[in-house]
């Protein structure tokens, strides 16, 4: 098995100097925590699935996305798993979005 | 949550399961291998293996504070008293 792409303590692999700058959150972070907070609320996943999804992305996007970006992605990928949404619900909501308010 | 259901206490030798496997594990990959001592009984919780799958993360699995040696977890380590502490469960530990 290849060591997990989260678990690197001890390698030599670079994970970049960690910034230790205060800073403060965007506003789709807090809609993206909140939203991870209803999900659990609701039952709907728990924690243990989100890092499981986490660890089971593909290694070159995980490094590339940050913190937030990854928490999206492990709550889109339970949803779909769980057969709550579908990739073409959350394509379709997204661009709807970008459409109304431009692209990020 | 009963303390004294698991199979170690304070002060008891462990050694981490050097397994490797896939699934969703919470035991360093670093430490596994390696000894050192229970430093705390947390009592039982849910396992995160299952809980991980959807499932239902029962029986309930003994989780430990585990102390090590900083000398004896990395190689190159030339401080003599630091020490390192996880938590680790029942399941990863046997007697060392």
């Amino acid at each position: 098995m290849p060591r997990g792409h989260h678990d690197i303590g001890g390698t030599t692999r670079d994970a970049g100097p960690i910034n230790r700058a205060e800073h403060q959150l965007e506003d789709w972070e807090i809609v993206a925590d909140a939203v991870n907070q209803a999900l659990g609320a609701r039952g709907i996943k728990r924690t243990d699935e989100l890092r499981r999804a986490r660890e089971q992305m593909d290694s070159e996007l995980y490094r590339s996305l940050s913190y937030y970006e990854r928490w999206i992605a492990s709550m889109e990928s339970i949803l779909i798993e769980k057969k709550i949404l579908t990739h073409e619900e959350i394509d379709r909501k997204v661009a709807e979005i970008e459409k109304k308010w431009g692209e990020p | 949550m009963s303390e004294s259901s698991g199979r170690f206490k304070p002060g008891d030798r462990v050694r981490v399961r050097a397994e490797d496997r896939p699934g969703h594990i919470r035991t360093p990959f670093y430490i596994r291998g390696k000894t050192g001592w229970v430093e705390r009984a947390h009592g039982e919780f849910r396992n995160p293996e299952s809980l991980a799958f959807g499932g239902d993360g029962l029986p309930k699995r003994p989780l430990y504070l585990v102390g090590f040696h900083q000398r004896e977890v990395w190689e190159k380590y030339a401080a003599t008293k630091d020490k390192l502490f996880i938590d680790i469960y029942e399941h990863w530990l046997d007697p060392a």
